[in-house]
């Protein structure tokens, strides 16, 4: 994912003379030296100074520039926030701020490294936006997309090495839309970022146990969420699933609870988020998902108990 | 359509910090509150920034951007804004009043507010994010940012201050309002490892000079007389509540309005000092 942001990026920049990347001393590797190399006075690494990587953004943005902040997604957020929130969000800034490792996927990095409440923060601020795509195609149409986008985003992205679960999906991924990525009936799995790829495995397991076809969708756009999308899934699907690599609070789990109360949804609606607490758990990505109770079979296991 | 540098007259300066800190005083008459004593200290300054240094084309437009990053100093920057006409009398009348525009703190967007302000420790990484915008798009425009002492505790000035000279921008003039007072008493004593501070500046690889904030000629020669190779940090020596004997270095000062009585006591100092 990491390296299809800087692919695209690279594109962008190409097209777009005012197209910027600002880092903090991280950088995606490999496919961003040709950026590097043709394009050397709009990379700048600010060193180990996330603040300064946010406001320096925040200036260039003011004048007329189109700047990506990137570093690992804790650093990107929570050391500036109030530069987030006050330079970007306040003043409403086109500025794209790239998250690398939403979630929990640096797992053995621990909880300095875990943006596990990230969506929550960054859903109450003003002004952002936030999309988390759920493989490599889904990351290179939302890099387009931020290329375009008027306001500051926040940009949830993986590590690499994540599979293309979106080559055959029925639905273009369109900015601020639910997007069905796999045709069923009766069951409809929603999910977001790279945790889609255990919620296809989801939809795998529940149609090999109980047949049938199960829907998948990626709610890519965390925020402006599909609110009107969400609550036609609830009302027409008559089990829907939601899972997500976040902590329950202002997830898409609980904001998906609240739109079945509002619409007055009959579904059956399951949830599946990290737990509320810091798992010191020292093992694969997946090993420490499964510690929050995220693994196909745990899952199902809670849905058909 | 050319811009050039103001012919700067340091009595016309004189004269109009003397009517803007009563027009400070007439407002502060119309607000519970209001941050006083650290726009006094900073008037001067930013003063001679817009009226002595900030180049202007026929039509009083400027490719120059000031920013005010110790915002709650605004009253400063509003009624400076407001004697270059840029903000309406009637505007400032309504300062933090219903139906009005003008806040305590600088808001992005309004007329002649480049960044909003009020948080400190913004204002500078701001600053250089836009003075490196100039060099990739090749514009000749100079940056003025003015800074309080207190401010500059924050981490986020020193990261800024660090990052600048390290990406070789070097048209960005920050104004340090070293007036030695914060909130709860005076920076010399609750951070007293804060001075010497032109020596930091020049240490973060900035060029920097201490000059007295209060006199505009001296503001702007140490301005006018910078090398250009680097940044260029300017210590302001300055006095909170600068020009009214009861403000000056007074805490409280800080974010409060003089009563009637103390209202008539500061117009008359003021014009006794100036007249005399």
């Amino acid at each position: 994912m990491r390296d299809t942001f800087s692919r695209i990026l690279y594109q962008v920049a190409k097209a777009d003379p005012k197209i910027c990347i600002v880092v903090a001393d991280i950088s995606p590797a490999g496919s961003m030296n040709q950026y590097r190399q043709e394009f050397p006075d709009r990379f700048m690494n600010v060193g180990v100074a996330e603040q300064a990587m946010i406001g320096f953004c925040a200036g260039l943005a003011m004048r007329g520039m189109k700047p990506y902040a990137y570093t690992i997604a804790t650093f990107a957020l929570y050391r500036p926030f109030e530069q987030i929130r006050v330079d970007l969000c306040y003043q409403n800034l086109p500025v794209t701020v790239v998250g690398i490792g939403g979630g929990v996927v640096y797992s053995v990095l621990g909880g300095t490294h875990h943006a596990q409440e990230d969506i929550a923060i960054m859903s109450a601020l003003p002004n952002m936006s936030i999309v988390a795509p759920c493989d490599p195609l889904e990351a290179e149409a939302a890099t387009w997309v931020s290329a375009k986008h008027q306001g500051p985003m926040y940009l949830r992205l993986g590590k690499a090495g994540e599979p293309v679960l979106t080559a055959n999906a029925p639905d273009k991924f369109e900015f601020g839309k639910a997007r069905c990525i796999k045709a069923g009936s009766g069951t409809a799995v929603l999910s977001y970022g790279i945790i889609t790829k255990m919620a296809l495995e989801l939809v795998a397991k529940i149609e090999k146990e109980q047949g049938g076809q199960v829907a998948a969708y990626s709610i890519h756009t965390v925020k402006p969420l599909d609110q009107a999308g969400i609550a036609k899934i609830l009302q027409q699907y008559d089990r829907v699933i939601v899972v997500e690599e976040h902590s329950l609070q202002a997830g898409l789990a609980m904001q998906t609870r609240a739109l079945a109360f509002e619409c007055g949804a009959r579904c059956k609606l399951h949830t599946f988020s990290l737990q509320d607490e810091f798992i010191h758990f020292y093992g694969s990505h997946g090993d420490l998902l499964k510690q929050h109770g995220l693994h196909p079979e745990l899952m199902y296991q809670k849905i058909y108990a | 359509m050319t811009a050039t540098k103001p012919q700067f007259d340091a009595a016309a300066s004189r004269t109009r910090c003397w009517q803007m800190r009563k027009r400070i005083l007439e407002i502060s008459q119309k607000v519970s509150a209001l941050h006083i004593a650290g726009a006094y200290s900073c008037l001067e300054i930013v003063d001679t920034i817009y009226h002595g240094l900030m180049r202007r084309d026929a039509d009083g437009n400027s490719p120059d951007t000031f920013i005010l990053s110790k915002g709650h100093g605004s009253m400063a920057q509003y009624t400076v804004l407001e004697n270059l006409g840029v903000i309406k009398p009637a505007d400032l009348n309504l300062y933090c009043q219903p139906g009005g525009k003008l806040a305590t703190h600088p808001d992005y967007g309004l007329p002649g507010i480049e960044a909003s302000t009020g948080s400190l420790g913004h204002g500078l990484g701001l600053g250089i994010g836009m003075a490196l915008a100039d060099n990739i798009q090749k514009q000749d425009r100079t940056i003025y940012v003015v800074l309080s002492d207190g401010e500059m505790e924050e981490g986020s000035v020193w990261e800024a201050m660090l990052l600048a000279p390290s990406l070789g921008v070097k048209n960005i003039v920050a104004v340090a309002d070293l007036n030695d007072f914060q909130s709860l008493g005076q920076t010399s004593k609750i951070l007293p490892n804060f001075y010497p501070f032109d020596e930091k500046a020049r240490a973060f690889g900035w060029e920097a000079v201490e000059i007295d904030g209060h006199n505009p000629q001296a503001v702007h020669d140490a301005i006018v007389a910078r090398k250009g190779d680097k940044p260029l940090m300017v210590g302001a020596r300055t006095i909170k509540g600068k020009g009214v004997s009861y403000m000056e270095n007074v805490p409280i000062w800080h974010y409060r309005s003089p009563n009637p009585q103390e209202y008539q006591q500061a117009i008359a100092e003021l014009d006794h000092a100036y007249h005399s």
